[in-house]
């Protein structure tokens, strides 16, 4: 009696195949969400800071001092705005957030230029975006610095000085992501976060429909075995899963240019593994929940710190060590890991078998504890 | 005796209240036991005891001489259950809704097959093989979910409520096929608010606060209470429960 029937999980498969087939609205979150993420963390989730909106204030007006406003719209790194007069201007302009930084270069900078005395130049950032003001703080500070040095270069060759050796150099190469591009790390990621979040979704939707409508019950009164139920209820979901796992590799891949260095085998077996622990949160999630509106909120309940502790977003190396071991209890923290080892790495299992591990352990626990709160009784 | 249920002292408690207090009772084989007590009185509490669906806090009970504490999977596969609300999927069609409960039950294709026919003819369902379950009327779906808990030939069939918010026709169409299966040899276990329905019963017991109050025939029930009818014997009944719990309670409060 206690043995597993495959006629009867079969029979639940089937039947759930036709009810997601009906169920368009459902269809539509599996198919149209990872697409619609995918779009959405591509383009607007963009970490790199560019194109910094620069007012300028250049009270000299001469060829020096459009030389020095060059050297900060060459980087790239900050554009001209607009043109100002005046720090009133400049005030409402970082207020009402035309301009995220101001230049300011004095009336008697060409002079002292010409005098070789040292001049100053002031800059004004909007600090409320710290991510913007850092950025333009160490890029400004470089650009200066940079122009300095030439300058005092071609004054002491002026004077008869050889060329100036400097004392220390760095040569820094950056390896796996050469351009620093943040889609290139993002993209690895969604593909974690997608597939966990449609596949939990739809599984503890399902599940709990069955409780909502009372056909629990039903089945509860038939000879089926909580595993059959269970495998039957999660197989089509196995498939939607990996359609949404090959639906944003293809994109990432095609559209947005990050291809996979690695092993393509390793990626999607670690993957199938990571949807398996999805989908049994998915099961986990509907034993709590009653309603589909509670399903809902528990699935948001843990999204959220599955996308700020996971490192999806921010480093975990500069979060606190305590919020670093709630990451860890957090299944796409692994997952990240082994996403973005394979696909910018090209790493194998020697880097990433603690990681694996990490996730299997995980997905252990969360199967024995879904198994034991999944019974065939409705208390 | 031959008794297709059998429960001794049958006890449900929900943390501190009592669902159902002691309950002993036998259905014979082959009968139909009305099943009857107000709302919230234990009926629907027994009848999940039964099937399996709730765990009893104390007592014992055998159906079909299988033990509902250890036995209840052995259970599942001889009885038929139909609860109070309408528990088939309404997105499938009344056709998609057999065949789930006929791999449920594991029937082969031959039975499969031949049991379909056979209840889609009993049920009425001829010709909306392929309509969608949501879209039946109410006595469409009661005779649709009594084919799907009788697809796999039970001993036993376990009814909660039925006939509540069915036309008339329906009901009786209903009762018809209930009193068919009896003459099958199948023991039916019903519960009602109808009177009309209880009247054709062949026993009956009443259920008021988790209490068995009284059993017997139809007839024996009126004799014994002197009453007119089983309406009668149901408000009396409730009236003189209602009574002695007073009377208990204003004993306590004196002391």
């Amino acid at each position: 009696m206690k043995r597993f029937v495959f006629g009867r999980y079969w029979s639940v498969v089937k039947k759930e195949v036709i009810q997601i087939k009906r169920d368009r609205p459902s269809l539509g979150i599996a198919l149209v969400m990872p697409l619609m993420m995918l779009f959405l963390f591509g383009y607007a989730v963009n970490t790199d800071v560019n194109d910094i909106k620069m007012v300028v204030w250049d009270q000299s007006a001469t060829a020096y001092s459009r030389e020095l406003i060059d050297q900060f719209t060459n980087t790239r790194v900050f554009e001209v705005s607009a043109h100002a007069s005046g720090y009133r201007a400049i005030e409402s302009m970082l207020d009402d957030g035309s301009a995220s930084v101001a230049l300011v270069i004095p009336p008697d900078y060409a002079r002292k230029r010409d005098r070789n005395e040292p001049a100053n130049i002031q800059m004004l950032i909007d600090g409320s975006d710290p991510n913007i003001a850092r950025t333009a703080t160490s890029n400004a500070q470089l650009i200066v610095q940079n122009r300095s040095v030439t300058m005092q270069e071609s004054r002491m060759q002026k004077q008869g000085m050889s060329e100036l050796e400097p004392p220390l150099t760095l040569d820094s190469r950056v390896l796996f992501n050469p351009n620093m591009e943040s889609i290139v790390f993002n993209i690895p990621g969604l593909i974690g976060l997608i597939m966990q979040n449609v596949t939990m979704i739809l599984t503890a939707f399902s599940l709990v429909r069955e409780k909502e409508r009372g056909t629990m019950e039903q089945l509860i009164v038939t000879p089926i075995r909580p595993l059959e139920l269970m495998l039957g209820k999660i197989t089509p979901y196995v498939g939607i899963g990996l359609f949404s796992f090959c639906l944003v590799l293809l994109v990432g891949t095609y559209w947005f240019g990050v291809p996979v260095k690695g092993s393509i085998s390793l990626l999607v077996s670690l993957s199938i593994l990571f949807l398996l622990t999805t989908l049994t949160l998915g099961i986990f999630i509907s034993t709590i929940a009653k309603t589909q509106l509670q399903a809902m909120q528990i699935a948001f309940a843990f999204i959220l710190p599955s996308v700020l502790l996971s490192g999806f977003m921010f480093p975990r190396e500069s979060m606190p060590l305590v919020i670093q071991w709630l990451g860890g209890l957090v299944p796409l923290t692994y997952f990240l890991e082994i996403l973005r080892g394979i696909f910018l790495k090209a790493v194998d299992l020697t880097a990433l078998w603690k990681d694996a591990l990490g996730m299997g352990i995980f997905f252990l626990l969360i199967l024995t504890v879904s198994m034991l709160r999944f019974r065939k009784k409705i208390e | 005796m031959n008794a297709a249920i059998s429960c001794n002292e049958l006890t449900k408690r929900f943390g501190d209240r009592v669902a159902v207090n002691s309950l002993t009772l036998s259905v014979p084989k082959g009968s139909i036991y009305g099943f009857l007590g107000p709302n919230g009185s234990g009926k629907s509490t027994t009848i999940r005891m039964l099937c399996g669906l709730l765990v009893p806090t104390s007592g014992s009970g055998t159906v079909l001489g299988l033990d509902v504490m250890t036995q209840s999977e052995e259970i599942k596969q001889r009885i038929g259950y139909m609860s109070q609300k309408f528990s088939l999927y309404e997105d499938l069609t009344v056709e998609e809704n057999l065949d789930f409960y006929a791999g449920v039950y594991q029937l082969n294709a031959a039975e499969r097959k031949q049991r379909k026919a056979e209840l889609i003819e009993m049920a009425g369902l001829t010709g909306r093989e392929k309509q969608i379950a949501g879209s039946l009327s109410g006595g469409w779906k009661q005779r649709l979910a009594l084919s799907c808990a009788l697809l796999h030939r039970p001993e036993l069939l376990i009814l909660d409520e039925p006939t509540a918010g069915v036309d008339p026709v329906s009901r009786r169409i209903f009762w018809d096929v209930i009193h068919e299966l009896a003459r099958q040899g199948i023991t039916v276990l019903v519960t009602t608010h109808y009177m009309d329905e209880a009247q054709t019963c062949d026993w009956i017991g009443f259920i008021f606060f988790g209490n068995l109050l009284a059993q017997g025939t139809p007839q024996e029930l009126i004799e014994r209470m002197d009453a007119n009818n089983l309406e009668d014997v149901f408000i009396d009944l409730v009236k003189q429960e209602e009574a002695r719990l007073a009377q208990a309670r204003a004993g306590e409060g004196g002391r």
